[in-house]
């Protein structure tokens, strides 16, 4: 059996992620004023961490990235969880949301709503279980 | 007459991934049928772009950046699964 080189693979795999990442983390943010959300941004950021399992093997990825990814889903549903119990604090309904005009030094005056904190819930949440699903299958010999 | 010619583009379009199809159906191996799974998500692509400038929105160019990348890791994971018979390896040199 030859020897097979990946190198094209890898090079381009350490280039496109970090693009899938960014684009990932753009369309958590942007969620609320244009398309995107925790969903997609949890299944874009699992696309690339799969491209990186793909790429660079097992013990590799799990070397650079030293999470179980299994842990991710109570984080997330307990964040998710904290944003709507949060609001009894405050003498308001379950899952009451707010939001604020704030002031930073660079980008001027911004929005900020609480439903952010929910949608970040929402993205671990997603890729802690497409990447449990995806790793599962993978290992199951 | 832009829109005339943007729907030439679309009827176009969807002739070339007709001919995708039959490649896709009559392929008489794997790799035939993947390369053309491939170029059926270009096509997609392309035919996003095309609608979104007819409806005249700018609602979908993350649906094109989204279909690029997702032809891009499955045609990734197809080529792995030929080449090796496995998609995630467990050693990195075998």
């Amino acid at each position: 059996m030859y020897k097979t080189n990946d190198l094209i693979l890898r090079t381009t795999t350490s280039l496109i992620a970090f693009m899938m990442l960014g684009f990932a983390i753009y369309l958590l943010i942007a969620g609320h004023n244009a398309p995107g959300g925790g969903f997609v941004g949890g299944l874009l950021t699992a696309g690339a961490v799969l491209l990186m399992y793909m790429a660079y093997g097992t013990e590799a990825v799990e070397k650079m990235i030293p999470i179980n990814f299994t842990t991710l889903v109570p984080i997330g549903l307990a964040v998710a969880v904290g944003t709507g119990v949060g609001s009894f604090i405050f003498n308001q309904p379950f899952l009451s949301h707010t939001f604020g005009y704030f002031t930073f030094p660079i980008f001027g005056e911004i929005e900020l709503a609480t439903a952010m904190l929910f949608d970040v819930g929402v993205y671990l949440t997603v890729v802690g279980v497409v990447m449990t699903i995806i790793l599962t299958i993978a290992n199951d010999r | 007459m832009i829109e005339l010619m943007l729907s030439a583009a679309l009827v176009m379009f969807g002739l070339a991934g007709a001919i995708a199809l039959i490649r896709i159906i009559i392929g008489p191996s794997l790799p035939d049928r993947i390369i053309a799974l491939d170029m059926i998500g270009v096509i997609l692509v392309s035919v996003v772009a095309v609608i979104s400038v007819i409806l005249n929105t700018r609602a979908f160019l993350e649906v094109i950046l989204i279909l690029a990348i997702l032809a891009f890791i499955s045609t990734i994971a197809f080529s792995r699964y030929i080449e090796r018979g496995a998609i995630i390896e467990r050693k990195r040199d075998r």
